[in-house]
C-alpha cells in the first residue's frame, strides 16, 4: 500500500529523511516513532504529494509519489491529521465537514451522510451547529480526524493525533483509531507516545533521520536483549552456581541472593533452572521472566544514533 | 482545473469573511461612507449653479473608487490567506486533491467579488445622487453614466482589484500576521494616488484615451504578477518556506 525506497529529503544541506526503505501493507497500522526532528512529519508529508522528495522513490498504493500526474489520485485516496487541527474556526463543525466534502468532489446526498454519520459516529452531531473554535482540544482533534474520513480514504496519514490532549481526550482518539484498524484501514501514525505505539500498532519504525529499525513491538523489544529470568533464592551458593552453570545459561548475574539469566524460551529453559537450584540444595522463593521494553529500545536505537 | 470548485472555495470564504465584521464593514461600508460624503460634496459644490469645474470634481472623485479598488481586496485576500496560516488551516486544504491553482481562484474570487461589488453599488448611488443634484442645479442633462467612468468603473477598478489580490498573495508568503500583509499590499494604492493628485493639479486628464491607456499598463502588471502569485502560491513554497 505504501512503499518507499530510498526516500530522501534535503533543506539545503540538511538532510531530514535519509535513504527511507520501508513498506506499509494494506490494512496495517504502522507507527512512526522519533524525536523531535526525526524527519516524521517530512516523511508524512512526502507521502502526501504536499512536499518534493530529493531523490528516492515512493509509491502510494498504485501511484507514484512525485509525478504531477497521480498527485491529485494520491491526495484522492489518502486523508490527513496533521499535527495542528486546523479547523476553521469561525464555521460550525458541519461546516468544515461539509467544506471538505466539497473539495473532495462529494455530491450533495454523499456528503450529507457522510457528515451525519461522523458527527453521530464521533458524538459530536449536538455540537454540529456550534463553532469549531468553541470546541475543547479533544473535540477539535475528533473532527479533524473525521474531515479526514470524509471521502473514506484508503490510507490515513495521522501526525501525532494524541499530542496535547489531555488523558480522557487521548484515550478517545485511540479508541477511535483502533475501531479504524478494525475496519482494516491502512493507518500511518506519527507519535512520540510509545505506550500508544505499542498498543495500536502492527508494526514500528523508528526513524531519526533514518530508518533505525523496523518491526513489531514485540521484534523491537527482543531486539534489545531478549528475555530474561530473575530467580530469588533464599541463599545463593557455589554448588547452586556451578548447577546452573551446566545448563550453559547465558550472561548470569548474581545480585545478592537474586541471579538473571538471559533466555529465549523461558516455558523450556524455567523449569530447568529450577530444578537444578533444587538439586543443589537451593530453595527458590520466586521467579519472574522480564522483557525489555519497547523504550529500552527506541532509546538504546536513538541514542545509539545520536553518537 | 475544475470550473466549479474555485466558486466553492469562493463560498466558503465569504462565509468566513461574513462573520468578520470589521473586513464587512471596511469593503462595505467604506464605499457606501465615500459615497453618500462626496455626494453631499456635490451638493455644495452646486448650490450656486454649475461651477466650471465640475466634470474634473466629478470624476475625480469616480477615480476614488477605483483607489479603493486598489485597498479593498487585499484586506479579504491577506485574511484568506494569513487567516489560514494562522489558524493552520493550510496544510489539511493542500492535503485534498485541489490544485494550487484552484485554491487560489477560489479565494481571488471571494477577495474580489465583495469590494468591486460593494464599490460598484456605491459609485452608481453616487451618480445617481449627482445627476439629481447637478440637474436640480442647473446642468441640462444627465452627466453619469458616461464612458469615462464607465473606463474607470468597469476596466480599471477591477484590474486594480486584481492587482491587489496578487499582491496580498505574494505579500502573505513573507509576513505572518494579516496586519503586515495589508500594510505590504497596501503599497499599490501609492501609485494610483500620485494619479489622483496628477488629475487634480491637471497634469493627467481622466479622459477614455488616458484611463484606457493607464488601463493597459495595469493589466500587463496584473499578468506579470499573476505567474509571480502562482509561483508564490505552491503547496512546496507554503510548507517549507512560507513564514
Amino acid at each position: 500500500m505504501i512503499e518507499t525506497e530510498n526516500l530522501t529529503r534535503k533543506f539545503g544541506d540538511l538532510t531530514a529523511v535519509d535513504n527511507l526503505t520501508l513498506r506499509v501493507e494494506k490494512g496495517e497500522v504502522f507507527g512512526f516513532l522519533g524525536p523531535n526532528g526525526a524527519g516524521k512529519t517530512t516523511t508524512v508529508r512526502m507521502l502526501c504529494c504536499l512536499i518534493s522528495k530529493t531523490s528516492g522513490t515512493a509509491r502510494i498504493g498504485d501511484y507514484e509519489v512525485g509525478s504531477q500526474e497521480d498527485a491529485l489520485k494520491i491526495r484522492k485516496i489518502i486523508g490527513l491529521v496533521p499535527d495542528s487541527v486546523g479547523l476553521y474556526e469561525s464555521l460550525t463543525a458541519y461546516e468544515n465537514l461539509d467544506y471538505y466534502g466539497t473539495l473532495y468532489r462529494r455530491t450533495d446526498s454523499q456528503r450529507k451522510e457522510s457528515n451525519e454519520y461522523f458527527l453521530k459516529l464521533l458524538g459530536l452531531w449536538e455540537k454540529r451547529d456550534a463553532l469549531a473554535g468553541t470546541f475543547s482540544k479533544g473535540m477539535k482533534q475528533k473532527l479533524a480526524i473525521a474531515r479526514a474520513l470524509i471521502h473514506d480514504p484508503e490510507i490515513l496519514f495521522m501526525d501525532e493525533p494524541t499530542a496535547n490532549l489531555d488523558p480522557e481526550s487521548a484515550k478517545t482518539v485511540r479508541e477511535f483509531i483502533l475501531d479504524l484498524k478494525k475496519q482494516k484501514k491502512t493507518i500511518f501514525l506519527n507519535t512520540h507516545n510509545l505506550d500508544e505505539a505499542q498498543r495500536i500498532c502492527d508494526r514500528i519504525g523508528i526513524l531519526n533521520t533514518k530508518l533505525m529499525a523496523v518491526g513489531t513491538p514485540e521484534e523491537l523489544e527482543r531486539s534489545i536483549h531478549g528475555r530474561k529470568t530473575v530467580i530469588q533464592l533464599r541463599q545463593v551458593n557455589e554448588a547452586i552456581l556451578d548447577s546452573l552453570k551446566k545448563l550453559q545459561v547465558k550472561n548470569m548475574v548474581r545480585e545478592g541472593n537474586k541471579l538473571t539469566v538471559d533466555v529465549e524460551n523461558p516455558e523450556e529453559e524455567n523449569p530447568d533452572m529450577v530444578n537444578a537450584i533444587v538439586v543443589a540444595g537451593g530453595r527458590v522463593e520466586t521467579v519472574t521472566v522480564t522483557s525489555s521494553s519497547l523504550e529500552d529500545a527506541y532509546l538504546k536505537l536513538v541514542r545509539e544514533n545520536a553518537k | 482545473m475544475t470550473t466549479w470548485l474555485p466558486w466553492k472555495i469562493a463560498r466558503k470564504e465569504l462565509k468566513v469573511i461574513s462573520r468578520k465584521k470589521s473586513i464587512i464593514f471596511y469593503n462595505v461600508g467604506l464605499p457606501l461612507l465615500i459615497a453618500v460624503a462626496f455626494s453631499l460634496e456635490i451638493k455644495n459644490l452646486t448650490a450656486s449653479g454649475i461651477p466650471g469645474s465640475f466634470s474634473m470634481g466629478a470624476e475625480s472623485i469616480i477615480y476614488l473608487f477605483v483607489i479603493l479598488a486598489t485597498v479593498l481586496p487585499s484586506t479579504i485576500a491577506a485574511y484568506s490567506i494569513v487567516g489560514e496560516k494562522i489558524e493552520k488551516t493550510l496544510e489539511p486544504l493542500l492535503a485534498t486533491p485541489t490544485t494550487d491553482g484552484e485554491i487560489l481562484l477560489g479565494k481571488g474570487i471571494a477577495a474580489f467579488i465583495l469590494p468591486i461589488a460593494s464599490i460598484w453599488v456605491a459609485a452608481s448611488i453616487f451618480m445617481a445622487a449627482t445627476d439629481y443634484i447637478s440637474r436640480n442645479a442647473g446642468l441640462g442633462y444627465y452627466y453619469f453614466p458616461n464612458w469615462n467612468a464607465g473606463v474607470m468603473l468597469l476596466l480599471l477598478a477591477p484590474l486594480a482589484g486584481i492587482l491587489s489580490i496578487e499582491v496580498a498573495v505574494i505579500a502573505s508568503s513573507r509576513v505572518s500576521d494579516v496586519r503586515g500583509a495589508n500594510q505590504i499590499a497596501g503599497l499599490m494604492f501609492i501609485p494610483f494616488v500620485v494619479v489622483f493628485f496628477l488629475g487634480t493639479e491637471g497634469v493627467f486628464s481622466f479622459s477614455v484615451a488616458n484611463l484606457l491607456i493607464f488601463s493597459a499598463v495595469v493589466l500587463i502588471i496584473d499578468v506579470a504578477l499573476y505567474f509571480l502569485s502562482r509561483a508564490t502560491f505552491s503547496r512546496e513554497e507554503i510548507l517549507t518556506k512560507w513564514k
